[in-house]
């Protein structure tokens, strides 16, 4: 199986979007998607560490086939998934405290995202090479903050219309999700 | 029934029904959506994540004494993920087939938000045995959470119960059902049918205390 770094990029932004076709992520998308000012920033720290992450792994993973340890990959992986976001959190705080200050508690939550784990398993699983786990990477992590911006911008229409009470809370959010879901099976066989 | 007895069953009821994770907690949806799309998948994730749960509930609460407050958030998610290595291995062991089927979400169990916020919530402050009746009580509530829809949607997409065909050979299989659109509507449609059992119940109540 030979995919062009272009396919890649496309399946993981829509064809198989991460929240939306592999229900990775669900957590953020369901709690920090109630307003658009908050749910761009969290994507976008989302897509950063993910790349961080993808990086580390891929060389750890190098490295872990090397001493044929692959039993420790799990536990290597979530270590270094941990202390690449506490490694984003300083860089944040010096370069750019505003920033900080905004994204707050969800910064540090991102460690148990399913979907940067899931970026560092999948590229194992599929045996990507250094450019195809990048591309995968900021493609899958892009999806996500495409998710998130469009659920965001439904829901803040929604607040202003008329939903049945019994609706209301997370059952709307999930009856929404599934038909952003719907809606993005259209993109299927878009990466070839 | 004494009281100590009466005490254990109501911490094991709590994760069972009253606090069920999936359909009152919302938590740990990944795996939920993900791989309930036939009851088998749904049974087997479910009662690997058990296993975990109840293990690694188990442990920190027995280390919960000389685990350092600052660092305990890591330690526990490397007790987390020792015991999702073994239970990956174990299934790889089992059935080739249903590793495949599940493919990168058992090792997600990891980020499974259930089993941290049991650790943390209640594992960390109590004894070993009340800790593992309680994650006992979560890991079962998860089980059936996860069987209901894997269920539901193992009906109407495929129109089958574990493998074994219901409908005959006429039935046209909904088949957005099993695909990830099908997820979505089927848990929400669950929480529907669960908050209106809810308000009726209390509109009952307050309809049975203004006629009182």
């Amino acid at each position: 199986m030979h995919e062009t770094a272009f396919q890649i990029f496309v399946n993981a932004l829509l064809a198989n979007n991460f929240v939306l076709a592999m229900f990775l992520g669900l957590c953020p998308f369901l709690g920090v998607s109630g307003r658009l000012d908050t749910a761009f920033p969290m994507g976008v720290a989302t897509t950063f560490v993910m790349l961080v992450a993808s990086l580390c792994a891929y060389g750890l993973n190098l490295l872990l086939g090397y001493f044929h340890l692959e039993f420790l990959r799990l536990i290597s992986y979530i270590v270094i998934i941990a202390s690449s976001v506490q490694l984003v959190e300083m860089v944040l705080k010096k370069y750019s405290p505003v920033l900080f200050r905004a994204l707050g508690i969800y910064l540090p939550l991102i460690t148990t995202n399913c979907a940067v784990l899931g970026v560092a398993l999948f590229q194992t699983a599929r045996e990507y090479d250094f450019v195809q786990s990048v591309t995968f990477s900021v493609g899958g992590g892009l999806g996500f903050t495409l998710a998130l911006v469009l659920m965001a911008s439904v829901r803040e229409r929604l607040q202003l219309s008329n939903v049945p009470d019994l609706a209301q809370g997370t059952a709307l959010s999930l009856m929404l999700a599934g038909i952003l879901s719907l809606s993005f099976m259209g993109f299927a066989g878009l990466g070839g | 029934m004494n009281p100590a007895t009466t005490k254990t069953w109501d911490e094991f009821m709590e994760g069972v029904w009253r606090q069920n994770p999936v359909f009152v907690m919302v938590l740990g949806m990944c795996p939920t959506l993900a791989v309930t799309v036939s009851a088998v998948n749904a049974l087997s994730m479910g009662l690997a994540t058990l296993f975990v749960l109840v293990c690694s509930c188990g442990l920190v609460s027995m280390m919960r004494k000389i685990v350092p407050k600052e660092v305990r958030i890591a330690i526990y998610i490397v007790i987390i993920a020792t015991f999702v290595t073994v239970v990956d291995y174990a299934i790889q062991a089992i059935s080739l087939a249903l590793y495949d089927a599940l493919g990168a979400f058992i090792q997600l169990i990891v980020v499974n938000c259930i089993i941290l916020g049991r650790a943390e919530a209640h594992a960390a402050k109590n004894p070993p045995l009340p800790a593992m009746v309680n994650a006992t009580g979560m890991g079962i509530g998860f089980v059936i959470g996860l069987f209901a829809l894997g269920a539901v949607r193992e009906i109407l997409g495929a129109g089958s119960l574990f493998g074994v065909s219901l409908f005959g050979p006429d039935f046209q299989p909904w088949v957005i059902m099993v695909l990830p659109p099908g997820g979505f509507f089927v848990l929400g449609g669950w929480l529907l049918l669960f908050s209106w059992i809810e308000r009726r119940k209390q509109r009952r109540l307050t309809e049975a205390t203004q006629n009182a």
